[in-house]
């Protein structure tokens, strides 16, 4: 028997380090010999920690919501040749993988991601061989070109161009980086790659070197990831001491090495020149292109940057051939991508689904619809790039070209999903605020300009919103993104255009009739207390903190709306739903 | 002795009175020398040895690696990760991403500083807490999530929050 714990972050997050130390306590304790063993995150992160018991006979059953205490019962169940029924995985969720198609995340929850032979038994690592074996470099650019493969961090750039660009530059040096500095608030996918598999990165920028004829690469990686640094820092080590890296790999004179940059918190600098900049030791401020950094990048040498995905992409398409890759998908954008569904979602979690299906596919299908049934409003994607997508458009196609008609973008691939509770105004407001603190403050227009719609969006949401103001912001939004330097700027104000375009009712209820639909904007609502539901508990009138709510034991209760500061603690801690928002 | 020489040597005289001990960074930047644009990796190499990068340590580290102090004060400034003031015991990271913006961190931030009495940024008086807001832990799944001394606690109320930072100062109290 063996036990596997998913230990990514968000699987440790939930508790998975007390599930496996309990394990081992108990195993010892018992004088057993069982196995404990750890894997990365398989993306259902709902139901973290995740613990896959292997018995003898090789049979798998996946416990879910493990606990320290519960394992324990699990453990007996298992030694007695049963399953602890109670705790596994339900047949609904079960499907939500076979509703996927996994590539980049192909061993993500499966295989151990600190062991490098476990890798090498999924077929790790036959790529690069393959590659330096049988095929010219050309032929590899080649194959990637024919597998259609674009630039999975945002932008959506042809991976085969930016390779072959970087291959016809000129000199003997020449950088493969990889940029892991996922910034996106509410994206996650490229953590969980480094920390479930993290050799197919490294595989992935070898393939990529090796096309290039590079000989050193650098993986920037965002500090607030520790785990992924620590992963890949060891499986840099192991893929060195098998020869992977390092001088005459396979016995050719091809030769690479890799190392990690740990990024320290700038979410500019997930903009390639940006990060150069970084990468350099200098303020994470992009630089003016062309040239571009396949011809003078890090150091003023050519230089490729690829986000983590795209690499995690390469290994699989180089052994299974860029057309069975370019099968999948639609006309403008090939092969899979995955998408961390979040939000108001029931099942959120990590999903890698093809190109070409559909927005509803995702949240009904694969993330199981909207939580405690609310309505669905609205999805956003693409981060503070992007834009939100209303409920109307859920019919909409994932690719490219469709997602950027409706005015967000692919992005990373985040997908934060929005009930009718949430306020689209105050959405706008939040990313502004994130781009505002984050402009590198370079050119004027970003810097001011994003200051200037945020100031207008907290107006609105303060209830001090002004006849024009909703005019001012579109002006502001086009003088910024025709004026900006880099992508930052040139995007950050589409999360206010599109909410404009597609819910402009919820501004204009702001600003001239004093009301948030969605409840939210505190300036905007006052606290009810229906008095058919209260049952005069008093619970309320002792959680305010101001002595706003009066009323008698058993006797409806009262808020004086001049002393309540709005700050809810009443809702929360009624019991019979009586206190509502106007 | 060179005039840079006596500099160095009169800045490490100054921290050490401030009581810190210059050694524990001097072997990274011997070892990171040679290698240009190491800047960053100092910083956070010094940041991770003393908790924090005072100016006179910025100072120190400009005049042993010949970086101009104004370039150094630049780059610690530029970058969420570096603080300049000294932070308390527990570092609380409160996540800000979208995720658990909808659902609902701004209640828990309430309930954080209603607990701590102090402001995003401050540390308490006591020396135990500080706050910091950060972009996004990517823990989305179990939004809305904050994070202390490298634990994550996910899926929070206003009241589970408090109760953490209860508890924490409650066991502090015990062991004192």
């Amino acid at each position: 028997m063996r036990i596997v714990v998913g230990k990514g972050s968000c699987g440790i997050a939930a508790g998975a380090n007390k599930v496996s130390d309990s394990a081992l306590e108990y195993i010892r304790s018992k004088g057993l010999d069982i196995e404990v063993g750890v894997t990365g995150c398989i993306g259902m992160c709902y139901l973290e920690p995740i613990v896959d018991v292997f018995s003898d006979d090789g049979t798998k059953t996946t416990y879910v919501e493990v606990n320290a205490e519960n394992i324990k019962e699990i453990i007996d169940c298992e030694l007695e040749g049963k399953r602890c029924d109670k705790y596994i995985i339900s047949e609904e969720d079960a499907e939500i993988l076979s509703k996927q198609t996994r590539i980049a995340l192909r061993n993500c929850g499966i295989i151990d991601p600190e062991n490098i032979e476990a890798y090498m038994a999924k077929g790790g690592y036959t790529a690069i061989e393959k590659c330096i074996k049988d095929m010219t470099p050309e032929e590899v650019i080649d194959e990637i070109k024919v597998s259609g493969l674009a630039g999975r961090g945002g932008a959506g750039f042809p991976t085969w161009f930016k390779w072959n660009a970087a291959r016809n530059s000129k000199g003997n040096k020449k950088y493969t980086i990889c940029n892991a500095d996922e910034g996106d608030p509410g994206a996650f996918m490229d953590r969980a790659v480094i920390e479930g598999d993290p050799h197919t990165l490294i595989e992935g920028m070898l393939v990529g070197a090796y096309a290039m004829g590079s000989d050193e690469g650098v993986v920037y990686v965002r500090a607030e990831y520790p785990l992924a640094i620590v992963r890949l820092t060891n499986a840099i080590e192991q893929a060195r001491a098998k020869g992977f890296l390092g001088k005459n790999i396979f016995g050719s004179s091809f030769n690479f090495d890799l190392r990690i940059k740990a990024g320290a918190g700038a979410f500019v600098c997930g903009e390639e020149t940006a990060l150069i900049a970084s990468l350099e030791g200098e303020r994470g401020m992009p630089r003016l292109k062309p040239p571009f950094p396949a011809e003078k990048g890090f150091w003023q040498k050519p230089s490729n940057i690829n986000n983590v995905e795209t690499y995690a992409n390469v290994p699989w398409i180089i052994v299974n051939g860029g057309k069975t890759y370019s099968a999948m998908g639609t006309e403008n954008s090939k092969g899979t991508k995955v998408f961390a569904l979040t939000g108001k979602i029931r099942k959120g979690g990590l999903v890698e689904i093809p190109m070409g299906a559909k927005i509803k596919d995702v949240i009904y299908g694969v993330g199981g619809g909207i939580k405690n049934d609310k309505a669905f409003k609205a999805v956003q994607m693409g981060g503070p790039s992007g834009g939100c997508i209303p409920a109307e458009l859920i019919d909409t196609i994932i690719d490219y070209k469709s997602l950027a008609a409706t005015g967000a973008i692919m992005g990373s691939g985040g997908m934060v999903v929005m009930d009718e509770t949430t306020c689209m105004v105050d959405m706008a407001r939040f990313f502004l605020d994130f781009t505002c603190k984050e402009s590198c403050g370079k050119c004027a227009p970003c810097r001011l300009g994003t200051k200037r719609m945020l100031e207008i969006l907290t107006r609105i949401t303060d209830g001090k919103g002004k006849d024009g103001d909703i005019e001012l912001l579109e002006h502001l939004a086009n003088q910024i993104k025709n004026a900006s330097l880099c992508g930052l700027g040139q995007t950050a104000p589409n999360p206010v255009l599109t909410t404009l375009k597609y819910f402009r009712n919820e501004y204009e209820d702001h600003i001239y009739n004093h009301k948030c639909t969605a409840h939210q904007c505190a300036n905007l609502i006052t606290y009810d207390i229906d008095a058919e539901a209260c049952r005069g508990c008093t619970l309320c009138a002792r959680n305010c903190p101001v002595n706003a709510i009066t009323g008698a034991v058993k006797q409806a209760h009262v808020i004086d709306t001049d002393k309540c500061i709005k700050c809810g603690k009443c809702i929360t801690s009624c019991k019979f739903d009586a206190v509502k928002k106007i | 002795m060179t005039c840079r020489e006596n500099c160095i040597m009169l800045s490490a005289a100054a921290l050490e009175k401030e009581g810190i001990d210059v050694h524990m960074i001097d072997h990274v930047m011997d070892k990171y020398a040679s290698t240009k644009g190491s800047l960053i990796t100092i910083l956070q190499a010094a940041q991770e040895a003393y908790g924090y990068l005072s100016i006179e340590l910025l100072n120190y580290i400009a005049l042993k690696t010949g970086v101009k102090p104004a370039k150094v004060l630049g780059v610690a400034t530029f970058y969420a990760q570096f603080r300049l003031q000294p932070v308390g015991k527990y570092l609380i990271m409160l996540c800000q991403g979208t995720a658990c913006h909808v659902n609902g961190s701004e209640a828990i931030e309430a309930a954080v500083l209603e607990e701590l009495g102090v402001k995003e940024g401050e540390t308490t008086p006591d020396g135990l807490f500080t706050l910091n807001n950060v972009a996004c832990l990517g823990c989305c799944s179990l939004s809305p999530v904050m994070m202390i001394n490298g634990e994550t606690y996910g899926k929070l109320t206003p009241a589970e929050a408090k109760k953490i930072i209860a508890d924490i100062r409650k066991k502090e109290a015990e062991n004192s």
